[in-house]
């Protein structure tokens, strides 16, 4: 009986301490967009991959980060910064990020930028490293037509003769 | 009478094609090497496959409609035409095997759209694309701008008098130098020095502005060669948006600029000859125009309230017109915004600034300012023979590079052709009304596609319906080509079909 309490009382814990780690539900990138002037200047909460390079200025860095159907400036600090490891491009899956921040339709601060001033960032999941391995249909294809090049080739030659 | 073509015809025209599909096929070796310098196995082999079936549709052509006559104009204009389709769907092949476009007619768009340096898109998550095939996607706008029969001329042929027929075919009726070949080789030398001082500025400022130098570089050529051939690719799916910076914004409109100019006027000013500038009549109804078009859109911009300040005004309002302008489609805003945060006013200027377009001579497409500057003669000299008295003798010139006397021939063709723009702008409206899309966002996406600019207010997606891409695409196709080559096509069909043997 106490084994259980312990596990049970352990189960909660570990919720509660996910539960702090988590924003409030994420709103999408077409969303956003589509209702910029309804969620200007608003706290709100996205989610996506970290994507292409980490931009990193005099005052902050800018990331970009895309949900699947369109990608989202967040402007943050450095000291958040930190904690991206991946950014995402055709060999990386980058690192899969929850921000809270204040949404801009068209940002003061950066010309007019549509944007997320983020305030705090949750890492919830990791990038990683994409291993490519040769397609062998596609090799397999590319050596018949080679195939059918030389004989055409030959086929010329023949004729000339 | 119309007569059915000759077996001779089809013969010439299939011989010329092969030799361009060759000169296409050899371009793509270009990929192939950017895809060994960053290590791409798969995307490297996808061009492999793209070489192989150019090459073989190439040689197959060559073989059996071996020839050493020469071009005709029906055949040249022909070839040109033709050899756009052709070096579309070649072209599409290694986009399609990337498995980032959804069908074959996506990537056929996707090219198209590349080559007559339109820019639309209907990629599938550009963010993840190789090196390799992004290289590609910004090369085709680089293939497309100076012209596919452009790269065949300069390298493949050693000089042949169809050379012109099937430069012009491709809509460039000024030859800069008295020889077409040395005409096009200048064109490549003037794109070559731009595209090395532009990627080079590019690049620095990508990496001021924290971005890896590899990937800074890498960045910089391809926008480079998307600005300066007015294209409007981007290797992100933010496009400009990406790099959030204004000194990369203010460089890019500085190349949107250079990149609608006329070809003609860059050899002047190569030449010291720098007066030109400020005498010819493309340059004066560009600048004209863009202060009207900008002025539409700054009230409507006012209007709506969505931006306050000048540097907002600049990066969002006129950034967006000039590319619109230009025929680039580069974009500061996501393609939503242009519905959500911009009135119907401000959206007007945009759709006629992208309508009327650059320089003749130039990558951009569009009605051309030189036709508009030319209607504005003509419509001059009218109302001056209506005021004036009757036996006064009334004459009307402008400056293109030399003193030019304002004819019935030259007004006739410049009104033809703005009239053939307006009906395409407004069929592809009409189509996509068909599918329906409102009235002005019918338009816009129409207009952006006819006039080879790119700008979209969000209806190219996957997901919109194929009727309205072949529409697109069509729409691409004889926006660029200036519709000659595509009626001669069209006719030589109707021959084919309803001529006598």
């Amino acid at each position: 009986m106490k084994k259980r309490f312990l596990i049970a009382f352990m189960l909660l814990g570990l919720l509660i301490c996910s539960r702090q780690r988590c924003f409030a539900q994420a709103t999408s990138s077409s969303e956003l967009i589509k209702n910029a002037r309804f969620y200007d200047g608003q706290l709100v909460v996205y989610e996506g991959e970290v994507i292409g390079d980490l931009m990193r200025r005099a005052d902050g860095v800018w990331v970009n980060l895309n949900d699947g159907p369109g990608a989202i400036g967040v402007w943050m600090s450095s000291f958040l910064a930190r904690k991206i490891n991946y950014a995402g491009n055709y060999k990386t899956r980058g690192d899969r990020l929850e921000v809270a921040g204040i949404f801009h339709r068209a940002c003061l601060e950066h010309g007019g930028d549509l944007d997320i001033h983020a305030q705090g960032i949750n890492v919830i999941a990791a990038g990683r490293e994409v291993s490519e391995k040769l397609n062998l249909d596609k090799r397999n294809l590319a050596v018949i037509l080679l195939g059918i090049i030389i004989l055409l080739w030959i086929s010329t030659l023949l004729r000339r003769k | 009478m119309i007569l059915q073509p000759l077996p001779k015809d089809i013969k010439i025209i299939g011989f010329y094609l092969g030799k361009i599909i060759l000169g296409i096929a050899i371009t793509m070796a270009l990929p192939i090497l950017c895809g060994l310098a960053f290590g791409e196995v798969n995307p490297a082999v996808d061009f492999i496959i793209a070489i192989e079936i150019s090459f073989i549709a190439g040689l197959f052509l060559m073989i059996t409609c071996r020839t050493d006559e020469d071009l005709n104009w029906m055949q040249g204009m022909i070839v040109v035409s033709l050899s756009w389709l052709v070096v579309m769907a070649l072209g599409a092949i290694p986009l399609y095997l990337s498995g980032h476009w959804k069908s074959f007619l996506d990537a056929c768009f996707d090219t198209m759209s590349g080559l007559a340096t339109t820019g639309l898109t209907l990629a599938q998550d550009i963010d993840h694309l190789s090196y390799t095939h992004n290289f590609w996607r910004h090369l085709i706008m680089f293939i497309g701008g100076q012209g596919i029969v452009i790269i065949a001329l300069s390298f493949f042929v050693k000089g042949f008098s169809g050379a012109f027929r099937m430069y012009v075919g491709e809509a460039r009726d000024e030859r800069i130098l008295p020889n077409v070949i040395h005409t096009s080789r200048f064109i490549w030398s003037v794109s070559i020095t731009y595209l090395i001082l532009g990627a080079l500025a590019l690049g620095l400022t990508g990496m001021a502005s924290g971005m890896k130098p590899v990937n800074a570089f890498f960045h910089g050529a391809c926008v480079f060669m998307a600005a300066f051939d007015t294209g409007g690719f981007a290797p992100q799916s933010q496009n400009i948006l990406y790099y959030h910076s204004f000194v990369y914004e203010a460089i890019t409109v500085v190349i949107m600029i250079l990149g609608a100019l006329n070809f003609k006027l860059h050899f002047h000013i190569w030449q010291g000859r720098r007066k030109e500038i400020f005498k010819n009549i493309e340059t004066v109804t560009l600048l004209f125009t863009i202060l009207v078009t900008f002025a539409v859109c700054a009230l409507g911009l006012a209007q709506s309230g969505a931006y306050r300040g000048a540097l907002m005004f600049f990066r969002k309002g006129f950034y967006q017109l000039i590319s619109g302008h230009t025929g680039t489609g580069f974009q500061t805003i996501y393609a939503g915004q242009f519905l959500t945060d911009w009135n119907n006013l401000a959206l007007s200027g945009v759709i006629l600034a992208m309508a009327l377009g650059g320089a003749v001579c130039s990558t951009t497409g569009a009605i051309k300012m030189l036709r508009l500057g030319i209607i504005f003669k003509a419509f001059k000299e009218d109302l001056k023979r209506i005021i004036m008295p009757e036996r006064a003798l009334v004459v009307e010139k402008f400056h293109h590079i030399k003193e030019v006397f304002l004819d019935d021939k030259l007004s006739r063709s410049a009104l033809m052709i703005t009239l053939a723009y307006i009906i395409l702008y407004l069929c592809g409206a009409l189509i996509g009304m068909f599918y329906g899309y409102p009235f002005l966002s019918a338009l816009f996406e129409s207009t952006s596609a006819a006039a080879n600019v790119g700008l979209s207010c969000g209806i190219t997606a996957a997901g919109m319906p194929a009727g309205l891409k072949v529409t697109y695409i069509a729409q691409m196709w004889s926006g660029r080509l200036e519709f000659m080559s595509v009626f001669t096509i069209l006719g030589f069909l109707a021959a084919f079909i309803k001529g006598k043997k």
